[in-house]
């Protein structure tokens, strides 16, 4: 059986173990036809042209984790920030972990999508923001939508910012020979509100695991958020990630993306501004090598007056590996001074792995500024020889020039044991001790 | 200490450097002079090590070890430093921080145990006031955004914080005014010993009021045309290259 026709046919099992009373269970019905009629996507599709699903599609996945699995601390700590206190929503092979987790309703609710959908006292919120800035077209994130269960909720208030930041963290244990995950995160961060998030996917062995993932983001007026997604995961564990972000006047979203790891990891990061004065940042560092492929689709969706978007990605592909960056922009006819940056630099340290990169650009008003660069090359010659004559051997001038290259990306990370971490992340995908921190 | 003999060196096959000659001994200043395009750039990256230029014929051997195959950084370790003529920018990464790396990799290939923090620290500030280099300063990426005159002054310094055996400055005086020029020749001359050896090279003599050369060499269409003492300086000053020109054709 196809994973499509096992996924439809499991709709029905899924259904005995949720609500179907709940006014969420018709959207639920109603994504899953979509996502019938639609299959998921092919290299047909211009958005898929250069990343395949296909050797996915014929992996026969687990699409309900039949036990519930325990992980002690100690085995998992390494894959937390345990340099700071964080709040933590944890699941372990698709089912929340109380014992790992610290959640909050403190002022704030950093919970469980499972609950905010069986609670009446999150019904209202629920009925606002549920599955409205996610695509009901798209039929992965409708396949997600379909069977929407769990994932992680969090809601903060008017003026508020949490302690702490939040950790999102997504273990998969390897009791299962392949499984699937298709978490549901929905954020709501309220006027003038402040959050800092965290997210990561783990496998502990290299048994097969997909991720499908959607994540829906809601920024009010003036609200902050730093989303900050860490893709370092084993060598057969895949990801795909929706992510939506509406954002309303005068809000600020930054998202940044670091994918070390994974076999095939495709990012699919959608920006809608509805509203004016508002920044949205998209930011990411991609080092991969062996046969790992890394795709980054992001669009921008510049809908009202006076608001700018800036985009950094950066890229060092190794052996066989694969990149792919596709960034569009669309600012419509009122958008008048809008201002929208793209950069995505790319540095191909084998003869053998590819980057495809395009940048897409839809502009209806006629007072914007809009930039888009890509650059695709290999490492300066000179800046070699200078490192080198200085005594720095081959090997750690070519580290120190990739670090350098992606550093941009970690200047605007704004929690400091964060950066620290992403920096050592880098120092050892490269192979080398740097000899200093950041 | 250096030793070159006879040394050709090509670049995409076309030749610059046409059987050169030099011997620098410990101790000693070389001024090597010459008109634009006469090699003097290619002979300090050849002797640096720049892989872009192959060696056709000769060698440049360095305290009696034939330095042919031996890579860039190894010549650093053994104690070649070059000031380049156009130091390269590396965005991210602080002047402190490269410091900090090419020192202590130097000390790895000696078998020496990292440089203490505290120490490296003292060692920076030491030589940053030598240079008068403001601290500020040392905490930017490496040359970006730096103007010519900070790019020199930073290369000195480095020279300073690497106290190499032998020293090439290439063109180090272009980009400097007079006051960076006092500044950058102190720096140079305090780090002068019996033990290491200079090599300037420079299109004009007002380098050469500051940093006294033993010997000057002109550099002409890849061969060394004439030598002399700090003299000879002061007379292309006066003459130009061209009356060299033609009595090397001749």
């Amino acid at each position: 059986m196809s994973l499509k026709d096992k996924l439809v046919s499991s709709f029905m099992a899924f259904e005995n173990n949720v609500d179907v009373e709940h006014p969420v269970h018709e959207v639920r019905v109603d994504a899953l036809k979509n996502f019938e009629s639609k299959g998921f996507p092919s290299k047909k599709e211009e958005a898929w042209k250069y990343t395949s699903l296909k050797s996915l599609e014929n992996v026969d996945f687990s699409i309900f984790p039949k036990e519930k699995n325990t992980l002690e601390y100690k085995e998992v700590k390494e894959y937390f920030i345990n340099e700071i206190d964080t709040y933590k929503i944890v699941f372990v092979d698709g089912i929340f972990s109380s014992y790992l987790s610290e959640t909050t309703h403190d002022g704030v609710d950093i919970c469980l999508m499972s609950s905010a959908l069986s609670k009446p006292m999150y019904k209202q919120i629920i009925e606002v923001y549920f599955n409205k800035i996610a695509s009901k077209d798209d039929s992965l994130t409708s396949l997600n939508t379909a069977f929407s269960k769990e994932g992680a909720y969090i809601y903060i208030p008017k003026n508020k910012m949490p302690k702490k930041p939040i950790e999102i963290v997504h273990f998969a244990t390897g009791n299962e020979a392949s499984l699937m995950l298709q978490p549901r995160n929905l954020i709501v961060v309220e006027e003038n509100a402040e959050v800092q998030i965290l997210e990561r996917h783990q496998s502990l062995t290299s048994n097969e695991v997909l991720t499908n993932s959607v994540t829906e983001i809601f920024a009010a007026d003036s609200a902050i958020v730093d989303y900050y997604k860490i893709q370092n995961d084993a060598e057969n564990a895949s990801l795909i990630d929706n992510t939506y972000v509406n954002q309303k006047n005068k809000s600020v979203v930054n998202v940044h993306t670091f994918s070390f790891g994974g076999k095939l990891t495709r990012n699919n990061l959608n920006f809608y501004q509805n509203g004016e004065y508002m920044d949205s940042v998209m930011k990411g560092v991609t080092i991969i090598g062996a046969k790992q492929h890394v795709d980054h689709h992001t669009l921008v969706h510049h809908i009202e007056p006076n608001c700018e978007s800036h985009q950094d990605y950066k890229g060092i592909f190794a052996e066989n590996s694969t990149g792919v960056f596709n960034g569009k922009i669309i600012v419509d006819k009122i958008a008048q001074k809008t201002n929208a940056f793209q950069q995505n630099n790319n540095i191909l340290i084998s003869d053998k792995a590819t980057i495809n990169t395009k940048p897409q650009l839809e502009i209806f008003a006629d007072d914007v500024k809009c930039s888009h660069g890509c650059t695709i090359g290999q490492l300066d010659e000179d800046a070699m020889f200078y490192l080198q004559s200085r005594g720095i051997p081959q090997k750690e001038a070519r580290a120190l020039l990739m670090y350098a290259f992606a550093n941009n990306v970690l200047a605007s990370v704004r929690i400091p044991e964060l950066k620290i971490r992403i920096n050592k992340l880098i120092a050892t995908k490269l192979g080398v001790n740097l000899g200093f921190d950041l | 200490m250096l030793q070159i003999k006879n040394l050709h060196a090509s670049v995409e096959d076309k030749e610059i450097l046409r059987g050169i000659n030099l011997e620098v001994k410990a101790g000693e200043v070389h001024a090597i002079m010459g008109p634009n395009g006469s090699g003097k750039s290619t002979l300090s990256s050849v002797i640096a090590g720049k892989e872009e230029f192959e060696v056709t014929e000769g060698q440049v051997i360095l305290d009696g070890e034939d330095l042919e195959d031996i890579s860039p950084e190894e010549r650093a370790h053994k104690g070649i430093f070059l000031s380049f003529q156009y130091p390269v920018e590396i965005p991210g990464v602080s002047v402190t921080n490269f410091m900090k790396t090419a020192i202590n990799e130097g000390r790895k290939a000696k078998g020496l145990e990292d440089m203490p923090a505290k120490d490296m620290l003292k060692l920076i500030r030491e030589k940053s006031e030598m240079l008068e280099i403001d601290r500020k300063f040392l905490s930017r990426s490496l040359n970006e955004g730096f103007s010519g005159g900070e790019k020199k002054r930073n290369e000195i310094f480095q020279m300073a914080m690497l106290e190499p055996k032998l020293a090439i400055l290439d063109e180090t005086d272009s980009g400097l005014d007079i006051d960076a020029l006092r500044i950058v020749s102190n720096g140079v001359n305090k780090l002068r010993s019996k033990d290491n050896a200079v090599i300037v090279i420079t299109h004009y003599q007002r380098l050469l009021e500051y940093i006294v050369p033993d010997f000057v060499h002109v550099l002409h269409n890849g061969k060394i045309v004439k030598s002399g003492g700090k003299e000879l300086a002061l007379e292309l000053e006066e003459k130009g290259y061209d009356w060299l020109k033609n009595e090397a054709t001749v």
